[in-house]
């Protein structure tokens, strides 16, 4: 039986508000990054799947696009996180506010 | 035999992904999180886009995971005892967007069938996306190269000690 798209979309949209969610509610930086990475994969199914039905190969390229990005996100967003706790020797999202008013 | 193998896929997916969110320990998350890649891989097969499946396998769980884990290793990190305070409001903003998407496809007539068998079966999956990808966006697969260059500096210059102290 053929899969209809939406069950691709529906799926990539409920891993999108699962990390949506993990992004607001949790207070370790290295799960909202975790989180973060959760919503780029719900986008690379839902690119993947379009570029499946419409027989169209650019949507691949895209992921391979949404990858690198991913990757270089990472990199940058572990720096960060070690320099913090570097600075402040913990990395709850509660104890960074100095940028608030 | 497709939907069976689909919602399996989907099913692993969606729990792996709360667990995620929902576990304690950074540790299993983390390992929670490549059983997901892993899933997605192999999603990625069932819709013809090989290549993708291996750079996911190989990418996600090979490297960017194994930098999460490296990393929550060396910070020896304590569990985390509650959630962010704000929670309830985080979960009431998830429920509202899941809520207007539902709306939205409950709505809209989703109905995409598939126009005509892919036309690039005649190469392999990994061929056409290699033609691709140096004729018609060569660009932004150069200006991927420099965002990778960029962000390699720039993690060696925030970890690096010495650079970024602050002087007092």
């Amino acid at each position: 039986m053929e899969v209809p798209i939406s069950f691709y979309l529906v799926l990539s949209g409920l891993v999108f508000l699962i990390g949506l969610v993990g992004v607001l509610i949790r207070r370790n930086i290295i799960i909202i990054l975790l989180s973060i990475e959760l919503m780029l994969n719900a986008t690379n199914i839902n690119f993947v799947a379009f570029s499946s039905y419409l027989g169209n190969l650019s949507g691949q390229v895209f992921v391979f696009f949404a990858l690198t990005v991913a990757a270089a996100e990472v990199a940058v967003g572990l720096a960060i996180i070690i320099a913090l706790y570097r600075h402040s020797a913990s990395i709850n999202i509660d104890d960074f506010r100095m940028l608030k008013w | 035999m497709e939907m069976v193998v689909f919602l399996y896929f989907a099913g692993v997916i969606v729990t792996t992904a709360g667990l995620v969110v929902a576990l304690k320990n950074p540790v299993y998350s983390a390992l929670a999180l490549l059983v997901m890649f892993f899933h997605v891989a192999g999603l990625f097969v069932t819709l013809h886009a090989e290549f993708l499946a291996i750079i996911q396998v190989l990418v996600y769980a090979g490297a960017i995971l194994v930098l999460y884990l490296f990393v929550v290793m060396l910070l020896n990190l304590k569990r985390e005892e509650h959630f962010h305070h704000q929670w309830l409001v985080g979960l009431f903003l998830g429920f509202v967007l899941f809520a207007e998407a539902a709306l939205l496809l409950l709505k809209g007539h989703a109905t995409l069938g598939k126009t005509e068998a892919p036309a690039q079966l005649a190469q392999g999956n990994t061929e056409s996306i290699g033609e691709l990808l140096y004729s018609t966006y060569l660009f932004p697969f150069e200006v991927a190269s420099l965002i990778l260059l960029v962000a390699m500096v720039g993690a060696v210059i925030l970890t690096k000690k010495g650079i970024m102290e602050v002087k007092s």
